[in-house]
């Protein structure tokens, strides 16, 4: 080995040191700015945190593109989904007069919307597109109350860092950090296309994230809770997705 | 196919740098340390992608032009295979098992390292000199009647000199830089495209490509034109000599006798 090759290892050694440092100040950092997602454990965390990281600190106050009304896509898809529970079925026999929102955790004023209350609430919509992970997606126009909307109503504390949504479905559960509660676009979705959500596309509530992928858009939801842990959730990997192998920050 | 043949470039400039400043005694690396590493941390990971890409195509294996497509909507081609999901009409009776979680987290995990290792190898390339010395044609290569040669030499089946087991030669070259600085900037590009947050910071990533089923479509072909990349590159391997190339690109050392023993 001559001089010139021997300075060159030196220096790889002492870049790849400073690079091992480098990193686990990063991790100190990233832990610190709420940088890693909660299914950072395992073989594939490396990925999981270097994506969420990177895409909470590029996307921070960036909208999902938009799209005319000419884009929206006709027929509507209604995915495949598991059969509905019989509380599901008596609840649209009357119509979902009493379907409820509740909400609790760490917020000052606990309660519970009725679909009317929520629709009593300033109304918006966006024409955005949901992708599914397998590849599929389709243009809707999606009317609701945007969440930041309901979580001011009943005022989040100020240590909260996750909302935790669930279906119906008991199986069926999600999460988002509080940059995507608080996100304009996020809404609960009553509405679709200008007419009801239809229950084939998760009416007559359904989380819309649109800059995440088409599972975390959870269908029929009737709870929410605001929390600053995701630990005591399911098996603490921060939704049911991870427990059945998908990763749960689905923005790509 | 006779093995590719390098023309024109003279003996001095295709051998590594240190070559000549080494003793006689000492045989040079036919690659350099950092090139061999990031080689096989780029096999590994672009292998990982082509069986974690090929599980999630099998999940939905029909392409559409524009932003959307579904299974309601006309595809631009589909794949006649069976599918994961009972909702594709793929012609088959049976679904396949849903293999989608674990192959996206290897996919994007992959995805990540082989992007740093590949910017690692392009600054390395810049600033060591690689790009300049082994990658891009030498000057007296620089012009289409020396490509014309190359091709007519080739053609002629000729046994290629020995010297040619210390550089790469022309073809190798366009070769890999299309692969460094075409394919895998479009793949990568492709790829973001299909991110919904990405495409809401950077908008204009998708909108260039005609929407995210065309990001989506052009993503599939630019990873068949890198397997086809593949297939060429080991064919040319186990034409060159299978256990004296992948020696070398393991150990550095090569079975051919130094270029300093040849005229």
């Amino acid at each position: 080995m001559n001089k010139l090759s021997r300075r060159k290892l030196i220096g790889t050694g002492l870049a790849a040191t400073a690079g091992a440092a480098g990193l686990g100040v990063a991790a100190r950092l990233a832990q610190k700015y709420g940088l890693v997602p909660p299914d950072h454990g395992g073989i594939f965390g490396l990925g999981e945190t270097l994506t969420y990281a990177s895409q909470r600190l590029l996307t921070t106050h960036s909208q999902a593109r938009e799209f005319s009304s000419s884009q929206i896509s006709k027929p509507p898809l209604a995915n495949e989904m598991a059969p509905l529970p019989d509380v599901f079925k008596r609840l649209q026999a009357g119509g979902f007069a009493d379907w409820r929102l509740s909400i609790d955790g760490l917020v000052d004023r606990p309660a519970a919307f009725s679909l009317a209350q929520l629709k009593s609430y300033p109304s918006r919509s966006h024409i955005t597109m949901i992708q599914c992970e397998e590849g599929w997606s389709y243009i809707a126009e999606w009317i609701g109350v945007p969440l930041h909307h309901v979580l001011d109503a009943v005022g989040v504390q100020p240590h909260a860092r996750y909302v935790v949504y669930f279906s119906i479905d008991k199986n069926w559960w999600d999460s988002i950090d509080m940059a995507d509660a608080a996100h304009p676009q996020t809404f609960l979705a009553y509405g679709m296309n200008g007419d009801e959500l239809p229950v084939g596309n998760g009416g007559p509530l359904r989380m819309r994230v649109p800059r995440q992928l088409g599972y975390k858009n959870v269908k029929f939801i009737t709870h929410l809770t605001v929390t600053g842990s995701l630990k005591s959730f399911g098996k603490g990997l921060g939704s049911a997705s991870p427990e059945s192998g998908y990763a749960w920050y689905a923005g790509i | 196919m006779a093995e590719l043949e390098s023309v024109g470039a003279p003996l001095a400039a295709s051998v590594p740098a240190s070559a000549s400043s080494a003793p006689a005694t000492t045989i040079p690396s036919r690659h350099a340390l950092l090139v061999r590493v990031t080689h096989w941390i780029t096999t590994l990971c672009f292998l990982a992608l082509l069986v974690t890409g090929t599980e999630i195509v099998i999940s939905h294996p029909r392409f559409y032009w524009g932003e959307t497509g579904n299974v309601l909507t006309t595809p631009l081609f589909k794949l006649h295979i069976p599918s994961s999901r009972a909702m594709v009409p793929s012609g088959y009776s049976y679904v396949l098992p849903d293999q989608n979680g674990w192959s996206r987290y290897l996919h994007f995990q992959s995805a990540w390292i082989v992007v740093l290792t590949g910017l690692l190898y392009v600054l390395y390339a810049f600033f060591t000199g690689h790009l300049r010395k082994n990658l891009l044609p030498a000057k007296s290569d620089r012009s289409l009647r020396a490509l014309w040669n190359a091709i007519a030499k080739n053609l002629r089946f000729r046994r290629p000199p020995a010297a040619e087991a210390w550089s790469y030669n022309l073809f190798q070259r366009l070769a890999y830089l299309f692969v460094i600085f075409v394919l895998f900037p479009l793949v990568i590009w492709t790829g973001l495209a299909m991110s919904p947050a990405f495409v809401s910071a950077f908008p204009i990533t998708v909108n260039s490509l005609g929407g995210q089923q065309s990001a989506r479509t052009l993503h599939f072909f630019v990873s068949l034109a890198l397997v086809l990349f593949l297939l060429v590159h080991v064919a040319m391997v186990f034409l060159a000599g299978f256990w004296s190339r992948t020696r070398a690109m393991i150990t550095g050392s090569t079975a051919t006798t130094t270029p300093t023993e040849h005229p």
